[in-house]
């Protein structure tokens, strides 16, 4: 007899499938911006008036962009209608409508950022939902998984070591991060605000880790969910140095230089997995900690 | 001036015998500079200046702008050619007058443009070719020119008055003089960038 706890490994590696594509989208979104080379196609939905423009220049990083936005949007109603079909937990099916609705508007939004020449306040939106895009996949890939669909060794929250709240502050500071640096790319505001916010997420990121780590650190499942966050969130600090320098270095090239780009857009991809590691963090102190209980009760 | 790396588009490489640079700042033998818009700024009573029925030409050749730096009047038509065997897009980064991306794809017929209000200096760029980059200086008058080869530039018919003129230079940015000019005379004005 079916159950809400049944694994099913199809679905799980199409939802790992779907997560994985759409951090491709996400580079090639990075490498669209990058390259200078959102408005190389004036055209949408179409492209030069067709469905294949020859894949030359920029028209090689936009209409690719496109194909994959394509690809990860009917990837995103095979997920919906296979959960649908097999997953009979409510909250997961309206997660997948969710997913559906954002890669929707995400396109639309690409079509009107391209449509309007790349304003800010349509850019930065879309290269903000993106990343949030790519965090609900990997969710939907976690809840798929076998080892969330096991029972979840639960440990008491430590009264004087609180993380449920500091948990939630992790990805909101950090999506408030991905906003600044995509409305710096977007040209809304300097690289300042963001270059100034990054020790800010960085000390928030590695206060919520280092409290897991210290005092959680017998729950194998929020120990693992803070090591991959510091270390994807110390690999983003050293990428956006890098990224910054370069930009720097060739800031009087006639044309965006490979080696500005590579470490540009792998900032934007590793920015994706920062966001997606703080929200399965997020997640995992939500379903593995028990309730509140002062430090001498733990201690006996 | 920086070479312009093509490597990864074939098509226009193999337009050009050898390497190409850039033409952000181009220093003339004479030591003098090539592509600032210089234009009447200021002192020209109110008049209507009448558009020219010529086209001014913006060429794509070898997936390079020519001429680098238009001066064009308001309502002249700019004419838009792609002589090239790729697709190109021009993209008017114009503030004042309405910005604009059109497709112009290899053998496709001549783009034609107006720029409704004044507007000195605003680039043309193309995103398939991430180096192209053209400015376009938009006068409301005749009085405006580029300078050439040899560093010059010049202004005629214009009546006698006091003047400010301007030049501006995509990366060096503007400087103003003024000048007097009486009738039937000619007048010399001279600009330093630099030292």
């Amino acid at each position: 007899m079916e159950t809400e706890n049944d694994y099913r490994p199809g679905l799980y590696r199409w939802s790992v499938l779907l997560a994985f594509c759409t951090l491709l989208l996400v580079v090639a979104g990075g490498l669209v911006t990058s390259r200078d080379a959102g408005l190389s196609v004036p055209d949408w939905p179409l492209s030069y008036g067709k469905l294949m423009p020859k894949m030359e220049g920029g028209i090689l990083y936009e209409h690719g962009h496109r194909m994959i936005a394509t690809t990860v949007g009917l990837f995103t109603i095979v997920s919906l209608v296979w959960i649908f079909r097999v997953d009979r937990r409510p909250w997961m099916r309206k997660l997948a409508l969710a997913a559906l609705i954002a890669v929707i508007v995400q396109g639309v939004l690409g079509g009107m950022t391209v449509k309007f020449l790349l304003p800010w306040w349509i850019s930065a939106p879309h290269a903000t939902l993106a990343q949030l895009f790519f965090s609900t996949t990997v969710a939907m890939a976690l809840f798929t998984s076998r080892r969330w669909l096991a029972s979840p060794v639960v440990v008491p929250e430590d009264a004087e070591n609180p993380i449920r709240g500091l948990s939630l502050a992790v990805p909101l500071c950090v999506v408030g991060q991905l906003f600044l640096g995509a409305a710096a790319r977007h040209k809304a505001i300097g690289s300042i605000y963001h270059i100034c916010g990054a020790p800010l997420v960085t000390g928030v990121v590695l206060w919520v880790s280092m409290r897991i780590l210290l005092h959680y650190a017998r729950n194998a499942e929020l120990r693992s969910g803070a090591a991959l966050l510091v270390a994807v969130t110390v690999t983003q600090v050293f990428l956006g140095i890098a990224a910054f320098m370069t930009r720097v270095a060739y800031a009087d090239a006639v044309q965006p230089m490979p080696l500005m780009v590579t470490f540009t857009v792998l900032h934007v991809a590793v920015g994706a997995l920062t966001l997606a590691a703080s929200v399965v963090l997020a997640i995992l102190v939500r379903r593995n900690l028990g309730e509140r209980v002062a430090a001498r009760q733990l201690a006996a | 001036m920086p070479v312009i790396d093509m490597s990864s588009n074939p098509s226009c490489e193999r337009q050009h015998k050898g390497p190409v640079k850039a033409q952000t700042v181009v220093v003339n033998p004479n030591a003098t500079l090539r592509n600032a818009f210089v234009w009447i700024k200021d002192g020209l009573a109110p008049a209507h200046w009448s558009p020219p029925a010529d086209s001014v030409r913006l060429t794509q050749s070898g997936c390079i702008y020519e001429p680098h730096v238009v001066g064009i009047m308001v309502d002249q038509t700019l004419e838009i050619l792609n002589d090239d065997p790729v697709n190109h897009n021009v993209h008017a980064e114009s503030q004042v007058n309405p910005a604009w991306n059109i497709s112009e794809p290899p053998r496709a017929e001549h783009s034609l443009r107006k720029f409704s209000s004044p507007e000195v200096l605003f680039p043309i760029t193309c995103s398939v070719h991430p180096w192209m980059r053209s400015y376009i200086g938009v006068s409301p008058h005749p009085f405006f020119a580029v300078t050439g080869d040899d560093g010059s530039f010049a202004l005629r018919g214009v009546p006698p008055g006091t003047y400010t003129i301007e030049v501006v230079q995509e990366k060096l940015g503007n400087k103003e003089g003024k000048v007097t000019l009486a009738a039937g005379a000619a007048a010399t004005l001279d600009f330093t960038y630099g030292n």
